[in-house]
């Protein structure tokens, strides 16, 4: 065996006490034990933090929104009632990852930070740029059909990295602006979604922006926006499935027509949940129609560039976005 | 009745290979090569045997002692020579499975890698013609005017059709659990579909006589092929028991199975078929090209099928294979016929489409009289009458042929249709019966892989014997009871339940005990050309602008002469028929050319259909009375069911979109492209 | 690490426990209760669920520290003194059962399932609800009907559970 130590932290400030060189947070366990057991993570101490103080959902103060504990398991998050009645699709996207069983396990914590499902990246006898940096990305020429079309790094050498974030709960997350609370050793901060996730560029080894010892106390959603909403995940199988493509929409449609609002963000299409910010802004003001909405899909994916395997995620997205919002519209 | 071992299953007591007691117990992890091809230049074991709990490393470099065998793939650790990624080349035994599996890691295989091939391709400079195809047919047949029919036709298809790596993934993974006696006696607890050729093989791998070694498998977490035959891990148990003087346990991880276990080849598989102006065959031509392995011949027979089908007046099938650095393809269910009749039905749906004719009675034009290629006659033949009923249940008559016209809010919606066959044999088998107390013993060396192999068995004696089942004992799964045929095939009920009726007709007569050998039996034998046959329909469901695609109604009609047990038979309809969804939908595994590797090898990645998958599946069948099969008159149920599936919902998904997507598996990648 | 815990009713102790080990493997290898089956060691079959603290979890992804001094229920607990359980038995009479390895699990989740629902005294589940609840449970086997049955068949005989 490979011996590390195992530490059950009692609250947030011991667990970043405790937390030092080679040092790993364990929430709900669902993605590291597994890459415990792949050889892929290779902790000298875990830091348990699945049992904090943390597991609360109620009322962010000052007004509207909600908090969320980081230690609030998932299926625990889909089934309470302010999630169910105001941040419906936010319900929506938890139910459609994984499994009953492992939602009754993975925290609201872990969910944002769990690794990509990069099959390159969970077989450790493969090069891979995130586990092993500099190693290559042996994905660009092989198999990549499920792997990132937009914001990836396939050309960046030693740094290319195609992977894609898996989470569901992050891609609707990102589409409800949600801010996600940290405490380290340089104290707390609030970090927005989008922006806790990062592209891979030049350090794809690096999931997010946080620090060593960042941990994650909990997540505030601000005021459901007017307007409806809706999560999508498209896969082959019809459950217990990672998305080749999912869309989190919200789209507010005035009287006259018009769309007055819209916020959209997909997954399984980059290194991060994406906010379609393009596609927002070009829905603005227009009437909510299958055609500004598929123009507004284009102008998004102009930005994509599959690899030679995935071109038809492009497809996929812009079909997706394009449906996702007439549904919302009518 | 219930499953006999259905109590000790659902409570959790059912005893599998891996879950033996045996004290001081020790765990084998496999150590795999890194490199597709090459050689291993030297394994430093001195880190993992340096770590705790570790007990001995075997390795290529050091080869252990074995004997000899036919299955290169058993002659574990005796080269450095590496053929495929994912070989065999060395072992960690220790005293727990993590401390296995962490020593394991550390064991550093220098490898010099050389060139590799993995793909696969229709113009490989490496295709040859293999003597024979699985299991003793011959690769090539040729009948009549092939370019005759097709120039007379009135209407033909000319088309390819690629089935990727497909692997078995049996929920258990392989598993054994060795234990050598002071005698030098080895007991090998094996996930195996054959206890009997498992201890031969065993046997003669170490250098043993048979009789030194026994086989132990009550209980089987399902094996689809993959565990017909014996694998490395368990002569890997056996070898690091003796290395170890301690008992071992060797449980491959989900990842290891996909190179040390076996898959279904890919194939990419030419139809060419005409029809006349009637609707009659011209000519069929099905050509088949496979992988197989650079120490091991495995020949798939796929086009075997098409030589059964339909009536034409001239034929050739033919298959190729390429040597590629692949883990040895090998059996999973319906092997041949699986692959081969999704490219012969999807074939047979194109060229009624192009006939203008309704895609059931185009089948039914061609029905042969005899076995078109051999003349034989059937010994019973119901094709015609699966499909009326089918079309009948399913309410065909209504269906508008043409594709792409019908919408339910944003699926499409459409329905296809396939035939399904696969062959009716049997081997032969010996069993006892006993009368013991106020009941009767019967044994027998068989398997019951998930099959209900227990359960038909203990019915069959039942009635034989004329005693309620309950009063009846069948103890299968061991080596030292009467040897027997192996679980695969669709050969056990036949094989197992000639046996056991012959066993129970001699303790009828003598009144205390009787005994069978169905060898001379199954040599005598009558020539038959014996088949199950079946149609299968499908309703499908395809997003039009994901191209996700759901199968709201699966029906399957099948013929396979007697249904011994009705809840068993649906069963094994049922779980054949959504194995088969999932050929069509979603397995595959993928192959890196590069790296020389499958990928994507967990049940993450490779899906098999959950429950969310299925929504209404039905399976029914025609009862036959086939006085030309066996004295049970079973024509064998385990694998019919996968036959045909994947073509109904390809020629279905078809019919709802007008796309035809020729490459399994059908997913929203190809629907989309 | 010593792990003590509650399994089937009775306190559990395991010695030498390595903290990356699985509570999987506590209680196939050191617990002797094998009834809980390991598949695929990732979540990714459900073979392995377990009751922690009356919830279903994969027992192969529970880091064996996390499981201390906490409830599991395993199958084997749900027929503690040899009678079978109403899930048990209706997997028996349906004929839910093939090969058998995914039976532990599934018989832990639609425990679960139905306790939450007609067992609580709410309506049972519709199929699409049985169907998505036991998505994370693979049978290679069955193809799912006869389970299908199963649950069906439990929930309409279900007295509310505990």
């Amino acid at each position: 065996m490979r011996p590390f130590a195992y530490f059950r932290a009692e609250d947030p400030a011991d667990a970043v006490a405790r937390f030092g060189p080679g040092a790993m947070y364990l929430g709900g366990g669902t993605n590291l034990v597994d890459l415990m057991r792949l050889g892929v993570a290779r902790p000298g101490l875990l830091v348990d933090v699945s049992r904090l103080p943390l597991d609360r959902v109620g009322p962010a103060a000052g007004g509207g929104g909600l908090l969320i504990g980081a230690a609030v398991r998932n299926s625990d998050l889909a089934a309470h009632p302010l999630v169910r009645e105001r941040y419906p699709m936010l319900a929506r996207a938890v139910l459609s990852g994984a499994s009953g069983q492992i939602r009754n396990m993975a925290t609201v914590g872990g969910n944002l930070l769990q690794r990509t499902r990069c099959a390159y990246f969970q077989d450790v006898s493969m090069p891979c740029n995130k586990r092993a940096p500099g190693s290559g990305c042996p994905a660009i020429a092989g198999d990549h059909e499920n792997l990132a079309i937009i914001g990836h790094s396939a050309g960046a050498g030693g740094s290319a990295c195609v992977a894609t974030h898996p989470s569901d709960m992050a891609v609707a997350l990102t589409a409800l602006d949600a801010r996600v609370h940290v405490t380290g050793a340089a104290g707390d901060r609030v970090i927005p979604m989008p922006g806790l996730h990062r592209l891979p560029g030049a350090e794809p080894d690096r999931d997010t922006v946080l620090e060593a010892g960042d941990l994650i106390t909990a997540v505030e959603l601000p005021p459901p926006p007017p307007g409806r909403s809706l999560y999508r995940k498209v896969r082959e199988r019809a459950s217990f499935a990672f998305a080749l493509v999912s869309a989190a929409a919200l789209l507010d449609v005035a009287g006259d027509g018009t769309t007055r609002g819209c916020k959209l963000a997909l997954g399984g299409v980059a290194h991060a949940p994406w906010r379609a910010y393009t596609a927002e802004r070009a829905v603005a003001g227009l009437p909510a129609t299958a055609s500004a909405f598929s123009a507004a899909a284009d102008a998004e994916l102009a930005q994509a560039r599959p690899l030679p395997g995935n071109a038809h995620k492009v497809a996929l997205a812009r079909g997706l976005i394009t449906a996702v919002l007439e549904e919302l519209s009518r | 009745m219930n499953r006999v071992e259905a109590r000790d299953k659902v409570t959790g007591r059912a005893r599998y290979a891996y879950e033996y007691p045996a004290h001081g117990v020790a765990y084998a992890y496999p150590v795999q090569a890194p490199v597709a091809s090459g050689v291993v230049r030297s394994v430093d074991a001195s880190a993992a045997l340096a770590m705790p709990g570790v007990l001995a490393v075997l390795s290529c470099t050091d080869p252990p002692e074995i004997g000899s065998g036919d299955d290169p793939e058993l002659a574990i650790l005796q080269t450095t020579q590496v053929v495929y990624r994912g070989q065999l080349v060395a072992a960690v035994v220790a005293s727990t499975l993590e401390n296995a599996r962490a020593a394991g890691r550390a064991v550093r295989v220098d490898c010099v890698a050389r060139q590799h091939d993995v793909r696969l391709r229709a113009d490989h400079p490496g295709l040859y013609t293999p003597e024979k195809v699985n299991p003793n047919f011959p690769a090539v047949t040729e009948y009549g005017d092939i370019a005759a029919g097709l120039a007379a036709a009135a209407a033909r298809v000319d088309t390819t059709y690629t089935t990727p790596v497909e692997h078995n993934n049996p929920i258990e993974p392989h598993a054994a659990l060795a234990v050598w006696d002071p005698g030098g006696g080895l007991t090998v607890f094996d996930s195996t579909q054959g206890p009997s050729a498992d201890r031969d093989t065993i046997a003669k791998v170490l250098g043993l006589a048979p009789d030194r070694v026994r086989v132990v498998s009550p209980h089987v977490g399902g094996g689809f092929g993959s565990k017909g035959t014996t694998r490395p891990h368990a002569i890997l148990a056996a070898i690091a028991a003796r290395a170890a003087g301690r008992p071992v346990k060797v449980a491959l991880t989900r990842q290891q199975m996909f190179e040390l276990t076996g898959y279904r080849t890919p194939t990419i598989q030419r139809l060419q078929l005409g029809a006349d102006a009637r609707g009659r065959l011209t000519a069929v031509v099905h050509d088949v090209v496979e992988q197989t392995a650079i120490r091991t011949e495995f020949a798939e027979q796929a086009a075997v099928c098409t030589r059964a089908m339909y009536a034409s007046p001239a034929m050739r099938t033919t298959h190729r294979l390429a040597r590629l650095n692949v883990p040895p393809p090998s059996w999973m269910r319906a092997p041949g016929e699986c692959p081969g009749m999704y490219a012969l039905e999807s074939a047979m749906d194109e060229l009624a489409e192009a006939a203008g004719i309704d895609p059931v009675e185009f089948r039914i034009m061609n029905e042969p009289r005899t076995e078109p290629d051999s003349g034989l006659p059937f010994s019973s033949r119901n094709l015609v009458g699966c499909l009326r009923e089918g079309a009948r249940r399913f309410g065909w008559a209504d269906r508008d042929p043409r594709p792409g016209i019908r919408r339910e809010g944003r699926w499409l919606a459409g329905t296809g249709v396939a035939a399904s066959t696969y062959p009716a044999r049997r081997r032969p088998s010996r069993a006892t019966a006993e009368a013991s107390g106020d009941g009767f013993i019967v044994r027998i060396a068989a398997a019951d892989i998930g099959t209900g192999a227990r359960t038909a068995l203990t019915r069959i004696a039942a009635e034989t014997l004329g005693a309620p089942a309950a009063r009846v004992r069948v103890e299968m799964g061991d080596s030292a009871l009467p040897q027997a045929s192996l679980a695969g095939g669709s050969m056990g009920t036949a094989s197992w339940g000639s046996a056991v009726v012959k066993a129970c007709e001699a303790l009828l007569k003598n009144g205390s005990s009787g005994s069978a050998d169905t060898a001379e039996d199954v040599r005598a034998d009558a020539a038959f050309a014996r088949h199950a046959f079946g149609a299968q329909f499908a309703e499908v469901l395809v997003d039009s602008a994901t191209g996700e695609v759901r199968v709201p109604r699966l029906l399957g009609v099948f013929a396979a002469g007697r249904i011994v047990d009705e809840t068993l038979a649906r069963s094994q309809f049922i779980g054949g028929m959504t194995m088969g969804l999932g050929m069509a939908l979603m397995e595959r595994t993928g192959v890196d050319e590069w790296e020389g590797a499958f990928t994507g090898k967990d049940l993450a990645q490779y899906h098999v259909a959950t429950c969310a998958d299925i929504q209404d599946v039905d399976a029914v069948w025609i009862e036959e009375d086939d006085p030309h099969l066996n004295p049970v008159g079973a024509k064998g149920i385990g694998e019919i069911g996968i036959t045909g599936t994947a073509a109904a919902i390809g020629n279905a998904v078809y019919h709802a979109t007008g796309r035809r997507v020729r490459d399994l598996p059908i997913t929203p990648a190809r629907l989309l492209r | 690490m010593r792990v003590t815990l509650t399994v089937n009713g009775s306190q559990r102790t395991a010695d030498d426990v390595w903290e990356g080990e699985s509570l999987l493997f506590v209680l196939r290898e050191r617990l002797a209760l094998p009834g809980s089956k390991n598949a695929c060691e990732q979540g990714e079959c459900g073979s392995c669920t377990v009751l922690l603290d009356d919830v279903p979890v994969c027992a192969c992804l529970v880091a064996a520290g996390q499981a201390a001094h906490r409830r599991v229920v395993t199958v084997e607990g749900l027929a503690p003194r040899g009678e079978l359980g109403p899930v048990q038995q209706a997997f028996l009479e349906a004929g839910a059962v093939q090969c058998g390895f995914c039976t532990p699990g599934l018989i832990v989740q639609v425990h679960d399932l139905l306790r939450r629902t007609a067992g609580a005294g709410l309506p049972p589940p519709g199929d699409a609800d049985i169907r998505e609840a036991l998505a994370g449970n693979l049978c290679r086997c069955t193809g799912y009907e006869k389970i299908l049955d199963a649950v069906r068949l439990a929930a309409s005989r279900l007295p509310v559970m505990p």
